[in-house]
């Protein structure tokens, strides 16, 4: 008789909530019982509300049961090895859970089924496909392929895919490079981290098929240290893949040549930006570059370079496998595909929820997300990480889309959400924005510098009631002056969060005390700069 | 917690020189000693700066302006709250103010009898099982005031 499957995540979150003691228990119960188990531990289905979540494969498929303790540990692999049999934390089957059931996981379809240490699982997955069909293909009909799919860069920019890689296919070099921005470091999202550790090798052959799409033998993923989970996997990962022939001087017996090497960063948010990550991984300090040159043009190591987020890199294999119609079927305008949003912060479903374009926050706060965690309203949420803008209730009706987040003052960013309830304090969460920025600014520019620094100040000012009308004004000129003078996304960005607040929120800054029209207004900042 | 070595200029030339040869070594090579020394001793600046030929203002640079980095030895234990948004939701600064009167320390600070670092993070991507934190780089989260001190007892 063969062991009985078990499936556990090893996802770092899962960790965090037990998930290795959950593993331990189990082990040592079937030990006593002499039962024939197999753990497998994979990444996490991104249902967070259950994990520690333990699944085991049946004659019909696999049934989950969770959140399981240690204490349950024992009755539940009795429940399960009785071929997924009853227990009060039997779920069913994962995919019938409605939170599953009503997403379109292109990206994420394997992350939570497969052993993330296994080439060969990942190939009974439909792994590497994307990568057979490139390997028939010339290079400029790859770069085409992810083109004509409107893949936009993911980490939060939302720069068509595409064209990026194009320009590093034209631009003649000794070398070029494949760059992963794995530096994911907004508050709220995760899900670098969960691809990196639930299907490493999705971004293994989505960095191979660019690295063959623009002429480039060597690439690197820079992690950010706080990821050690992601990190693991990732080398496991590599060196699976390299040992396979998968990477390396042939790729999979072709003329092709490429290989990847993992860099950790050190702690530095602001080394998410492109050209700061860059100069990072030179050896330098995370200082942002001006642009131009474009890394295109002149990236690492004043090479040619394409850099991509994780998420736009491991989205990658699905397009060339099921061709740039399927994938741009789904969503709306021109945000295309699907998007792998991340809810957090005061949430009763936390979660990984990958869907189409165009689903609204409303939607996916109160319906999919349940609300908050502690039963009490919602009052904000902010999108997009520390540089995304507070959201009232009012605009629940705004659908997930670059443009449409945009024209309300916002971004997507890289798909974060954190939900506040109505405990929140806006001014407060205004000033962390300002504070955040002036821990983390790199320092080359001014504005982001000294202007965030400066903010805290102001608004410390506005709540000690200060010359409030004076200095609110000042606030508002102050955040014009960083988004537009600002070098990079940091400081361009953090007048986001600060505005909103004070736009969506002034009771919070203590408007009601004051007759000064400014405050009833609505301070805007104007767009167009920001995007390009 | 994992002890170090005592900092020993030839172990750390001998560290330095096996990742010298990497496009882009100085971050690899400050993981490196920060992970057998600890720290970053003020002696590793000019080794470095001589191997790599670079001047020694540059990787005093590159050295301070990482929040990994330390020019001193940790406590025997390091706790990294989360103090960034999807934890703030959840509580986290209730969790910041606890910690630090528990320890009678700033973050940022050891404790006298060297026995905890309290430092803060940004973000450890555990944002759906907020809030999190990270003790001796084994990470927990759904964090509450009785979890906070049983981890305080527990890092004896």
């Amino acid at each position: 008789m063969t062991a009985r499957r078990l499936y556990l995540p090893a996802d770092a979150a899962s960790v965090a909530v037990g998930a290795d003691d959950v593993a331990t228990a189990i082990r040592r119960a079937a030990e006593r019982d002499t039962r024939d188990v197999e753990i497998i531990r994979t990444g996490s289905r991104g249902l967070y509300w259950l994990e520690p979540m333990v699944e085991v494969a049946t004659a019909e498929g696999r049934i989950a049961y969770g959140p399981v303790t240690v204490g349950d540990a024992e009755a539940v692999l009795a429940a399960a090895v009785a071929d997924g049999g009853d227990h009060p934390l039997r779920l069913g089957k994962p995919e019938e859970i409605p939170f599953l059931k009503t997403q379109t996981r292109l990206t994420f379809a394997r992350c939570g089924v497969v052993d993330p240490r296994s080439l060969a699982d990942y190939r009974a997955h439909d792994g590497y496909q994307g990568l057979d069909r490139a390997l028939t293909m010339p290079a400029g009909a790859i770069v085409e392929e992810v083109t004509q799919s409107g893949l936009r860069g993911r980490g939060g920019a939302g720069f068509p895919t595409g064209i990026k890689w194009k320009t590093v296919a034209e631009t003649a070099a000794d070398q070029k490079y494949i760059v992963c921005n794995a530096d994911e470091g907004d508050s709220g999202t995760f899900a670098d981290r969960m691809i990196m550790e639930g299907d490493p090798f999705v971004l293994i052959e989505g960095m191979t098929i660019a690295a063959i799409a623009v002429g480039a033998t060597k690439g690197y993923i820079y992690i950010r240290s706080e990821y050690p989970h992601a990190v693991d996997a990732m080398s496991s990962a590599v060196a699976a893949a390299q040992q396979a022939g998968m990477l390396g001087s042939s790729i999979a017996g072709s003329a092709h040549a490429f290989d990847i090497e993992l860099r950790v960063g050190a702690g530095a948010y602001v080394c998410g930006e492109e050209t700061s990550l860059l100069d990072s991984l030179e050896g330098k300090r995370g200082v942002v570059r001006a642009k131009p040159p474009l890394p295109a043009h002149k990236g690492l190591f004043g090479r040619p370079t394409v850099i991509n987020n994780v998420l736009s890199l491991a989205t990658v294999p699905v397009i060339l496998h099921k061709g740039a119609a399927f994938y741009k079927d789904f969503g709306l305008g021109r945000s295309r595909g699907t998007m792998p949003i991340q809810l957090a912060g005061n949430i009763r479903y936390p979660g990984l929820y990958e869907t189409a374009f165009g689903v609204t926050l409303g939607e996916l706060v109160e319906e999919i997300g349940g609300g908050t965690a502690t039963g009490r309203p919602v009052r904000a949420v902010q999108v997009g990480g520390p540089l995304g803008a507070y959201f009232p209730r009012s605009l629940f009706d705004l659908p997930f889309d670059y443009e449409a987040f945009a024209k309300a003052d916002g971004l997507i960013g890289h798909g974060g959400v954190v939900v506040f309830d109505d405990t929140v304090d806006m001014a407060r969460q205004a000033r962390f924005a300002m504070e955040f920025c002036a821990i983390e600014s790199c320092g080359k520019c001014t504005p982001c510098r000294v202007g965030s620094t400066r903010g805290v100040e102001v608004i410390d000012r506005i709540l000690r009631n200060e010359s409030r009308a004076a200095n609110t004004a000042l606030l508002e000129d102050l955040c014009n002056t960083m988004k537009f003078g600002s070098l990079c996304a940091l400081g361009g960005f953090t007048p986001y969060p600060v505005i909103s607040a004070l736009t969506h929120f002034p009771e919070d800054f203590g408007a009601a005390a004051v007759t000064d029209r400014r405050m009833k207004e609505t301070p805007r900042v104007s767009n167009t700069i920001v995007r390009a | 917690m994992a002890s170090h070595a005592p900092w020993s200029s030839d172990a750390a030339r001998a560290i330095i020189i096996a990742k010298s040869a990497m496009p882009g070594a100085l971050l690899p090579i400050l993981h490196a000693l920060q992970e057998e020394f600890g720290y970053i001793d003020r002696q590793a600046e000019p080794l470095i700066a001589g191997i790599l030929n670079l001047s020694r203002a540059e990787v005093h640079g590159v050295v301070t302006f990482y929040h990994d980095f330390r020019d001193k030895a940790a406590g025997r234990h390091v706790l990294k709250l989360c103090r960034a948004e999807s934890c703030q939701a959840r509580g986290s600064e209730a969790l910041a103010a606890r910690a630090q009167a528990r320890l009678g320390i700033a973050f940022g600070a050891t404790t006298a009898d060297g026995r905890m670092t309290l430092e803060p993070v940004y973000c450890l991507g555990l944002c759906p099982v907020s809030p999190a934190a990270m003790l001796d780089g084994k990470v927990v989260a759904r964090l509450d005031a009785a979890g906070l001190d049983a981890m305080l007892a527990e890092a004896g």
